[in-house]
């Protein structure tokens, strides 16, 4: 949807009960241990949950129902540790087990295709709601949100009727409905998902689990939102990446890729696994967007993450000097080689075009580094990093 | 001809005053493009000098169109006021607004576009390089010594390739580059560029960009399909961008198989699009093409 930080479910549930959404916080634990402490604490039957940022945990088998606390103790020694989706689980949510009588489907979140806000409701069920839109589409109503308009009282009620909520909970859902925009509108949300949004003993509307995502645009103006990113989950040279400002993802493939743009270096990317074909099946290693103002800092920041990635064997400098001149760039490598020095051990070809595209040419003929290979056009200089990788 | 901007274009630029705004209409005043002045209410009542021209700063759009007749605003202001910058040029009834900032947050996009509905603003972004009819006027970031005048029109999400697909093709030239912006709430889509240069005399072929995410590009390979007429060649970036991760770009995401960059190629080719595998493979394309046409 966007570049977005997404929230785990102890996280969505504190966003939650900050706006007066009806949810259980149940504990947040890292040990089975833990767990066991807080089953006995909540008392009774407890719900033992993976917390990890992906669907799918309960068939995963990431979500027990524990009697004990010595049951939630062994489901906790279980679930942590699991995989789901390629996501280690390094913690458990234990809430006091709540049993829906029946389960709903709600969410707001931004709908491109319209480029404004939808709301999608069903009262046909919470969990299988990707299965109910497919057999019965009816039944999950999508209510488009005019984003100057926004939800007021009127609108909630529209929505929970549309939907509609047994007349008996009719004013609990269209409050709840009020909460939950205040939620995706004062967090700045692109999504606020409630699946199951339970309806329990005593007709009682609660948020069972949750999904927000938060755009990171708007984190200017909220502080609070830093506290949610969990950073021990990341690749240590993302997180190493991120620390110095730098737009990395770490690929599986051998040849490091630095571009300017986001679009030039997804491009490069394609390029650079194209011309891997040839060349022993070589890939690339990663994406680097270092922006436009690609100084020697940053581009030596830039080599430093991707000269400590143990899999890369070539570098590609994919540069096109639109605003940035080419002979900025060019000094920005020299520069960057330079604050290096012997940790740069892996052979760099570099492409630059562009804004004053001679005289950058002129600045690393003359650097003459010897690990540096300067090419003339996007496709030889793939060609020859793909060569280099697989040598 | 070309679309959106040409030569009769007046340009304010507001956020004229700040580091990037000086250095942006500096370059625009550079390339010959008639920029008029600039938007600082601070400022107000001050003259400053940029690229050689003297420009004065006015209180607020609506003044700075009634005492120079701009016609385009091109803005620089920083994510935190963005929207209040857009809803003031739309509010003032510019013709078309250029928004180059990066970094807004998406409910201030989705609300500055449902305040455009039933306004005469067209808005271009934001986080785009803007627009570039060459040796006509610069509205934006692009660099003017890429390509000249030709016959190719030019829409891409992305700023980079824009500039890489206009290196490529600087041997034809382009009525009008537009970059759009990957964000996920823009002001002109593929779709309204593509009805706009099939309307355009002098726009013999157009180049579209794509990249991963969202379904912009299936769209506009539906309205091709009905509407357009002239050749059309496509460039999908991010083949080999792995599923779920984002890679910058705001639009820039991959979740399931809707979005990715085969789905778009497929949707683009099903429309009679010719859709390259690289910035360069298109641009051959485009030239075989162009031949054709005997240009």
């Amino acid at each position: 949807m966007g570049k977005t930080v997404d929230l785990m479910e102890y996280q969505a549930k504190e966003l939650f009960a900050k706006h007066g959404v009806t949810t259980t916080l149940g504990v947040v634990v890292e040990t089975a241990d833990e767990a066991k402490a807080a089953a006995e604490q909540l008392g009774g039957v407890t719900v033992v949950k993976a917390q990890v940022k992906a669907g799918g945990r309960g068939k995963a088998g990431g979500v027990k129902l524990a009697k004990t606390a010595d049951e939630a103790f062994e489901h906790a020694s279980n679930i942590l540790g699991m995989e789901i989706k390629g996501l280690t689980v390094n913690r458990v949510l234990v809430t006091p087990a709540t049993p829906p009588v029946e389960e709903y489907y709600f969410s707001f979140l931004l709908d491109r295709s319209n480029r404004s806000y939808l709301c999608i409701a069903s009262v046909e069920g919470g969990v299988e709601i990707e299965e109910v839109a497919k057999t019965n589409p009816d039944a999950v109503r999508q209510i488009p949100i005019n984003a100057l308009e926004g939800v007021t009282a009127e609108k909630a009620a529209f929505i929970v009727d549309d939907a509609k909520f047994p007349a008996e909970l009719r004013d609990q859902a269209i409050e709840m409905v009020q909460k939950l925009w205040e939620v995706f509108i004062e967090e700045d949300a692109t999504l606020v998902e409630v699946n199951p949004l339970a309806r329990l003993e005593g007709d009682k509307l609660e948020a069972l689990d949750g999904k927000v995502s938060l755009d990171e645009n708007a984190e200017f103006r909220h502080e609070d939102h830093a506290s949610f990113e969990i950073r021990e989950e990341a690749d240590p040279l993302e997180s190493k990446a991120k620390d110095k400002g730098l737009n990395y993802v770490k690929l599986d493939g051998e040849i490091g890729i630095i571009g300017n743009g986001a679009g030039l270096v997804m491009s490069t990317l394609d390029v650079v696994a194209y011309a891997g074909e040839n060349h022993g099946g070589v890939k690339p290693a990663n994406f680097l967007d270092i922006g436009g103002g690609a100084n020697a800092q940053v581009m030596a920041d830039g080599l430093d993450v991707i000269l400590n990635d143990p899999q890369v064997k070539s570098v590609f400098v994919n540069v096109f000097g639109g605003i940035t001149a080419c002979d900025e760039v060019a000094n920005g490598i020299v520069g960057a080689l330079g604050i290096l020095g012997d940790a740069a051990t892996k052979p760099l070809v570099v492409r630059l075009d562009g804004n004053n595209v001679e005289e950058g040419r002129r600045i690393l003929n003359e650097a003459n580094h010897p690990l540096v290979t300067l090419v003339e056009t996007m496709d030889g200089a793939a060609d020859k990093a793909a060569e280099l990788a697989n040598a | 001809m070309a679309i959106y901007l040409n030569s009769d274009s007046k340009i304010i630029v507001q956020g004229m005053t700040g580091g990037m705004g000086a250095k942006h209409t500096t370059l625009m005043v550079e390339s010959g493009a008639n920029i008029v002045g600039g938007v600082n209410a601070r400022k107000a009542g001050t003259t400053v000098n940029l690229g050689g021209k003297d420009l004065p700063v006015f209180a607020d759009v609506a003044q700075a169109m009634k005492e120079t007749g701009a016609n385009v605003s091109v803005a620089f202001v920083p994510p935190a006021f963005t929207k209040d910058a857009a809803i003031e040029a739309i509010d003032a009834e510019i013709p078309l607004l250029v928004v180059i900032t990066e970094g807004v947050p998406v409910q201030d996009s989705a609300e500055v576009f449902a305040y455009l509905d039933g306004k005469s603003t067209r808005m271009i972004g934001p986080n785009c390089p803007g627009i570039i009819s060459p040796e006509q006027s610069l509205a934006g970031i692009t660099p003017h010594t890429i390509a000249g005048a030709g016959p190719i029109g030019l829409v891409s999400k992305s700023g980079t390739l824009t500039y890489q697909m206009m290196h490529e093709l600087r041997d034809f030239g382009f009525t009008t580059a537009i970059g759009i912006g990957g964000d996920p709430v823009i002001g002109t889509t593929h779709i309204d560029a593509l009805e706009a240069f099939e309307n355009d005399p002098d726009t013999k072929a157009i180049v579209m960009i794509g990249e991963i995410g969202g379904d912009a590009e299936e769209r506009a390979a539906a309205y091709i399909k009905e509407h357009v007429t002239k050749p059309v060649v496509g460039y999908v970036a991010g083949f080999t961008a792995p599923e779920g991760k984002t890679m910058g770009h705001a639009g820039a995401i991959v979740s399931g198989s809707s979005g990715t960059a085969q789905a778009k190629k497929e949707a683009l080719e099903a429309a009679g699009v010719k859709v390259g595998k690289t910035p360069s493979e298109t641009a051959e394309l485009m030239r075989e093409i162009l031949k054709g046409l005997g240009l």
